[in-house]
Formats: structure tokens, C-alpha cells, sequence
């Protein structure tokens, strides 16, 4: 059976990277894995997507709409903006930290509110704060891998040596943060 | 091994595999990371052209010269090159030629949906069509050996779906392909009128060698199930197909797409129930299956435009709609993407938008995010380069009026200028016209992630080259009105505008500030560049009476308060560029110490 993960958030918080590690550890555990992304105007402060499916053969590298198995918000209005792709059954990982777009910043249209409420009422769901808990750490940046442990105890990916891929993966003096990110991510959900 | 690849990875891989002695291509989403990945394989000499009608003559070239070469670029970018390849389908290769056009159905990122599989249609040469990143790495390997055996450029056509997605692919080794020794072929290369015509003749051979290919190729095959309906795809189509569908249904699946394999889907076409053609943009298997007789379902059945995700095929195949969650207007507002901090364009735009009779021509680049807020900068946007050509047209009309008082500013980069914006500035001084011509020099090519370009110092290998002035050009071109400013500096922008606005005759505003994601710089732009993104600015509290002019500037870097009524800058993403500095009439904005 095909699993389908979801990851969005902001252009610049580190999702590509966040599925890139989750990819290759998928890959090593023996599954067909592919991957899809959407490139060109996300990274000037849009909206972000990546999308990881494994299992035993894969086809499509896209999820559908209702049928991702879990959704991981870097950003929690992005959770509420892709909403449609989850499957009723699935689970929704957020980080509790909004970024503007250009129509908030200026104060002309609110935030909107209400958004985890809205979201825990229809499917499981676990919030907290990553980008805080990454500054606690020592750097913002690693934000990404604390929803990394979440998303990676959330889907019972536990057996896989994440700890290895993420030392492969970033560069050496940022190794011993993302380990311990990593870590912290697996404890914070509460499944 | 195996490695997870993007398809454009793997195309990369697959050039160097098939021995490719040389790439040119010019960016352009989703296409660019091919010849950024090929710069990785020094066996390849790899560069970017200014623009992709240059980018296909140098790969002409190579091949008449005898090596395996290759150009990509993006669909509209097959337009551009669209001259030279019409003719070297006639002559024919040396080495193999590869062009990789990259589409993009639903448009993710591009102003059309052309559907370039009809280009190889119109100029007759072979066309094939990846459905993932194993295939994109084998199939350009062959795509190099029909190329030479049949002596035609193969049109190697991807979609954004194949281009950006990973998947695994088993590696191979390179095939050392040595350059065929030169030989002058004056009755194969040289395209006048006379050998023209008898070049058509071998085309029309080609082309018939070619049908009886596609009916023998394994890249076009039958998939048997067992059962009563049958589906034809190629590209991505076919892995949404086996998505949405699985064993329920029989396949052929199309890898060799021109010429068509007229009897394999005539012979698995016979005693159907039904026959869906899947492809996406346009039915271009659907109506080569009509000339067949063959009865399917197509574009009457499924959407004229988009992607053919496996959830288009479950609706309009089995009329089964997925169940998911709306998503509540009230909890999203749009992200659209905008100027990044510090970005050179923010104060340009800031100043033009106080110009109530400027008639903005745009063009393909970052600046076009100009159109949204709180610019909203921008009346027309065409292709690369038009800016500056559709401008002089339509300030010549403007100027029937006697009183007309609208005056065109045309706006592009200096990728952009680089492309095809020179000849279009030759067009304006030539004809002598009077528009307000602005190079927006960022010192790099923005928008499709960073590559360098004529006017950056550098080339796709990281190599320092010669620095294209760009004042000295349009000097040269005949401007005689010409003038250099830094964009962050509000008021020699205002007074540079006020300046050109002045003028009758036509004036170029070269804006000179690099891109906030710039990443190489050369020692004098260092120099030049004082203290380039390394200050940031601050909001003094009290000093702030929540007048909320700054955010004019449309700045992500500053965060107005509602409750307090106050702006502040997020210190860790303002980079100093001052230009809400300049904006703030109480002087409440102030550089950190």
C-alpha cells in the first residue's frame, strides 16, 4: 500500500530539505520512493509543497487531494490552505508559527484565527511549537528536522537510521543540532 | 547503484552516460537544472547562452563538428530556437543532437501551455517522451543512437511533473563516444535554396525509416492485462494512468512519439470496449489515433488544459470523486510571492508607482512580481525581450494623440536585455522612438535561481569571464540619453525618472544593485557594493506613529503591530537596503548600531 506524506510551509523553511532526508531513508529501508515538488515562484515568500509516496511500487509522484496520509504545516496557515489533501483518516503535524504573507503584513487583512481548532475537530491532530523549540536549540533553521522526528514517529518510520541520512545530508558543523533536533521531533508527538 | 534523481538529474546523468561532449541551454523553469547538473560532469563542456536560439547553434555546431551534443531549454524557449532547428531538421547531425523541451501543463510557472510535441510534428524530426527519471536517464542514452542512425535531431520531450519529480534510477557507465573526424559535407550543410530541395527528399526518406522504427521500438509497447478497455499514454500520463487505473485496465504506453506507431495501436486497438487516449495539453495521440479510424475517448471526455493527475483520471474515468476536506476561506488568506528583502527592484518600483501616466511594458523576469500589491506595476507582459519592442509600438500609437500624455516605461532585467531586449533597443533608437527604457541589472538571472549570465563575471563553471558592460552597449547602440543609478537610493531614483520623463528622445535607466541572493561577487563588486547586505535596520518605537507609509515599500521585513500601531523590522531577514529608511516621514527607522 502506497503511503503518501505531505509537506508544506513558506518558500526558504527548509521543507525540500526535510523530504530530501525523509526520501533517502525511505530508500534505504528497501521502498520504491518518488518525489515531487513545485519549483520557480515558491521561493520569494510563497506557498511550498513537497510531496514523498513509498511503498512497494509507486507510480504517481503527486498526492491527490484527500489522500495523504499525513500533512506536515512548517507554518500554521498553510496547514488550514491545504486542508483538502488529507484523508479523513490521516494525521496533521503543525508547527504553531505564522509567518505574514504580503496581504497580512500590512495589517489590511487579519490573520486568520482559529485555524488549529478548525483542523482538530476533523482529523488528528498535534501542534507545537518547532521554530521556538529550534531557536531553544541554538538555531531557527532546524525547524525542518524537528518536524522531520515528528512526522518520522507519527508514521511508525522509527526502524530507519534517520540520525545516519541527516549526518550524510547537512554539513558537518550543523550535524550535532540537527541530530539533537531530530531527537527532540520524535519526542514531541504525542500520537 | 541506485540513486533518487530528479528527471533532470537523470537527463544529466543520461548525457553523460551517452557521451556528450557538449551542452548550452538558456534557464527557464522547470528546465534550468538540467545544464546545471551537466556543469557537474567535466567530461562535458557545458554553457549558458544568452538566449536559446544561441543555445541551439553552438549545440548545431558541435554536432556538425562531430560530438554528441545537446541543448534544453523550456517550452517557450523552443520558440526562440525554433529558426535554426527547423533547418537542421533538414541537414541532418553528425555527432547525435538532443533538444530537451521542458512543457508545463497546468502552467506552474510559465505564461502558456504549448504543447511542444507538435514542433517535432511540424519540423519532422523523432520525438520521445519520459514518463520518469529511469526512463528520462535510459531514453536520452537511446535518443543519442537514433539520433545518428537516422541522422535527425531528437526532440526529447518532458513536462514539469517529470522534470521536478524524484524517483530512483540504476546507474550506467559513460560510453566513450570519440568525436567523428570533420569532414566538409557542402551538399548536407550548407541550406541554400538548391540543396534545400533535395534535403526535403531525405526528410521524407527519414521520416519513412522512422514509422517502421516506432513499430519496432521497445520504447513503445503493449500492456496486457486481460482486459476489454484499453488506455494509450505517454510521459507522465502514463504513470497517472497506472495510478488511477492499475490492472483494470490494458495499456500502450508511448515512448517514441513521431512519427506514431500507426499499426501496434491499430492491432490492440481492435474489439475494444473503450479506448482512452490520456495525454495532457493537446490531443496530439487522440487525433493521430482518429486518422486512424480508431474510436477514444479524449479531450471530449477529459480537460482541454492542466495535468492529468490521477484524480482527473478517477473522475472522469470511473466518475469517482476523491472525498477530502474544504478548505475554509476564512482560515487562508493568499501568499503570493513577492520581492524578496533587500531586493534592488523594491525601490524602482516604489517610485514608478508614484507615476500616474506611465504605461508599464513588463517582461520575463522577478520584476514581474511587480504586478501584485502594493505595486500593481505592470499593463502588459509578453515573452523574453518584449518589453522594450512592444513599448516602442505602442508609444508610437500613445503619440498620434497630440495631447497624449502617457509615456511608456519598458522594464526588463539584464538576463533579459542579454536575451533578445538588445535587438529590441536597436529597434527603438533605429526607428527613433521615445520610450523610457529601464535595465534592471541584478548582476545575475533572479527568477530562475540564480545563474549567471553575460553581465555576472562568471560562467556556468564557476570560471571568471569577461563582464558584458551594459551602459557601454546601449551607448554603443546609439542611446544618447543614458544613465546608471542605485535603485535603493529613492531620490536619485525620483530625480532620474523626473530626468527621462523630461526627455523626447529615448532614455535608458540602467539600475545597478545586485540580487539579495547573489551569491559569487567579485572582488570590484564588493568594492562597488558598500557594505552589501550586511547592515540591517530598526524601528525606533516611539519615534513610530503607525502611519503605515513604509509599508508601501511592500517590504516582508516589516511587521505592522494592530494592537500597538506601530511597524517593527524582523532584524533576522531586513538586510539594510534603507529603502523604508527613506519612506518614513518622522525619521523613526534607523540602522542598528
Amino acid at each position: 500500500m502506497t503511503k503518501s506524506i505531505k509537506l508544506v510551509g513558506v518558500g526558504g523553511q527548509g521543507t525540500i530539505l526535510a523530504a530530501k532526508v525523509l526520501c533517502q531513508g525511505l530508500i534505504e529501508a528497501g521502498y520504491d520512493v518518488k518525489m515531487s515538488e513545485i519549483h520557480g515562484m515558491s521561493q520569494r515568500g510563497g506557498s511550498v509543497s513537497s510531496e514523498v509516496r513509498y511503498g512497494k511500487k509507486v507510480y504517481s509522484p503527486v498526492i491527490e487531494k484527500g489522500n495523504a496520509d499525513i500533512l506536515v504545516a512548517f507554518e500554521l496557515m498553510e496547514a488550514a490552505r491545504y486542508m483538502d489533501y488529507i484523508k479523513p483518516e490521516g494525521v496533521v503535524i503543525i508547527n504553531n508559527h505564522k509567518i505574514n504573507s504580503m496581504v497580512t503584513l500590512n495589517g489590511k487583512v487579519p490573520y486568520p484565527t482559529g485555524i488549529y481548532e478548525s483542523i482538530s475537530e476533523k482529523v488528528k491532530t498535534t501542534m507545537f511549537n518547532a521554530s521556538e523549540l529550534a531557536v531553544e536549540l541554538g538555531n531557527p533553521k532546524v525547524a525542518n528536522i524537528i518536524l522531520l522526528g515528528s512526522l518520522v514517529k507519527a508514521m511508525e518510520l522509527t526502524d530507519i537510521d534517520f540520525e545516519k541520512i541527516i549526518r550524510e545530508s547537512v554539513k558537518e558543523k550543523f550535524v550535532d543540532i540537527n541530530v539533537k533536533a531530530f531527537k527532540l521531533g520524535l519526542n514531541q508527538y504525542q500520537g | 547503484m541506485k540513486k533518487v534523481m530528479t528527471g533532470n538529474e537523470a537527463i544529466a546523468r543520461g548525457a553523460y552516460e551517452a557521451g556528450v561532449k557538449f551542452a548550452s541551454a538558456y534557464p527557464g523553469t522547470p528546465s534550468t537544472e538540467i545544464l546545471e547538473n551537466i556543469a557537474n560532469y567535466k567530461e562535458i563542456m557545458s554553457e549558458w547562452a544568452p538566449n536559446e536560439k544561441v543555445a541551439i547553434e553552438a549545440v548545431i555546431g558541435a554536432s556538425i563538428a562531430g560530438a554528441r551534443s545537446l541543448a534544453s531549454m523550456k517550452h517557450v524557449g523552443v520558440n526562440v530556437a525554433a529558426d535554426p532547428l527547423f533547418t537542421f531538421a533538414y541537414t541532418g547531425v553528425t555527432g547525435g543532437m538532443v533538444l530537451i523541451t521542458a512543457d508545463e501543463p497546468g502552467m506552474h510557472s510559465s505564461q502558456n501551455e504549448q504543447d511542444n510535441r507538435n514542433y517535432a510534428k511540424f519540423a519532422r524530426i523523432a520525438l520521445m517522451e519520459p514518463a520518469n527519471s529511469q526512463e528520462a536517464k535510459d531514453m536520452l542514452v537511446e535518443a543519442f543512437d537514433i539520433s545518428e542512425k537516422y541522422d535527425t535531431p531528437v526532440l526529447f520531450r518532458i513536462t514539469t511533473r517529470v522534470s521536478h519529480s524524484k524517483s530512483l534510477v540504476e546507474l550506467g557507465e559513460r560510453i566513450n563516444k570519440e568525436v567523428i573526424p570533420y569532414e566538409k559535407k557542402f551538399n548536407k550543410y550548407v541550406a541554400i535554396p538548391a540543396i534545400g530541395r533535395q534535403l526535403r527528399h531525405t526528410v521524407e526518406d527519414r521520416m519513412n525509416k522512422l514509422a517502421e522504427f516506432t513499430e519496432q521500438t521497445k520504447l513503445n509497447y503493449f500492456v496486457d492485462n486481460k482486459k476489454k478497455d484499453l488506455v494509450i499514454a505517454s510521459g507522465m500520463s502514463y504513470e497517472f494512468a497506472w495510478e488511477a487505473l492499475g490492472d483494470s485496465v490494458d495499456y500502450i504506453k508511448l515512448g517514441f512519439t513521431n512519427p506514431l506507431p500507426k499499426n501496434l495501436l491499430a492491432k490492440h486497438a481492435e474489439g475494444r470496449e473503450r479506448i482512452y487516449v490520456i495525454e495532457e495539453n493537446d490531443p496530439y495521440i487522440e487525433d493521430f489515433c482518429k486518422t486512424l479510424g480508431i474510436k477514444v475517448f479524449g479531450k471530449d471526455l477529459f480537460p482541454y488544459t492542466g495535468e492529468m493527475t490521477p484524480d482527473v483520471i478517477k473522475k472522469y474515468v470511473l466518475s469517482t470523486n476523491m472525498e477530502s476536506f474544504e478548505v475554509e476561506a476564512d482560515k487562508v488568506v493568499n501568499r503570493p510571492p513577492t520581492f524578496c528583502s533587500g531586493c534592488p527592484h523594491r525601490g524602482f518600483f516604489y517610485q514608478l508607482g508614484r507615476r500616474k501616466n506611465a504605461v508599464v511594458s513588463g517582461d520575463i523576469g522577478c520584476y514581474s512580481l511587480a504586478v501584485g500589491e502594493p505595486y500593481n506595476s505592470m499593463d502588459w507582459l509578453i515573452c523574453m525581450g518584449a518589453s522594450l519592442s512592444s513599448g516602442h509600438g505602442a508609444q508610437k500609437i500613445f503619440d498620434l494623440d497630440q495631447d497624449n500624455k502617457k509615456r511608456v516605461v519598458s522594464i526588463l532585467g539584464d538576463s533579459t536585455f542579454f536575451h533578445t531586449g538588445i535587438n529590441s533597443l536597436i529597434n527603438t533608437v533605429y526607428n527613433k522612438g521615445n520610450t523610457i527604457n529601464v535595465i534592471l541589472d541584478n548582476r545575475i538571472t533572479g527568477m530562475t535561481g540564480q545563474q549567471d549570465n553575460p553581465g555576472s563575471g562568471y560562467n556556468l563553471n564557476g570560471e571568471v569571464t569577461e563582464v558584458m558592460d551594459i551602459k557601454k552597449i546601449v551607448e554603443a547602440i546609439g542611446v544618447k540619453h543614458v544613465r546608471k543609478i542605485n535603485p535603493n537610493n529613492l531620490e536619485e531614483v525620483k530625480e532620474t525618472l523626473d530626468w527621462a520623463f523630461g526627455l523626447d528622445e529615448v532614455s535608458v535607466i540602467i539600475t545597478d544593485w545586485p540580487c539579495v541572493l547573489k551569491k559569487k561577487y567579485m572582488d570590484k563588486d564588493l568594492e562597488s557594493y558598500e557594505n552589501v547586505f550586511r547592515t540591517k535596520n530598526m524601528v525606533l518605537q516611539d519615534k513610530c506613529v503607525g502611519c503605515k507609509a513604509c509599508l508601501r515599500t511592500g517590504c516582508p521585513s516589516l511587521v505592522f503591530n494592530k494592537d500597538l500601531k506601530k511597524v517593527s523590522i524582523d532584524s533576522a531577514s531586513c538586510v539594510g537596503c534603507d529603502v523604508c529608511l527613506q519612506v518614513c516621514p518622522f525619521d523613526a527607522i534607523v540602522k542598528e548600531a
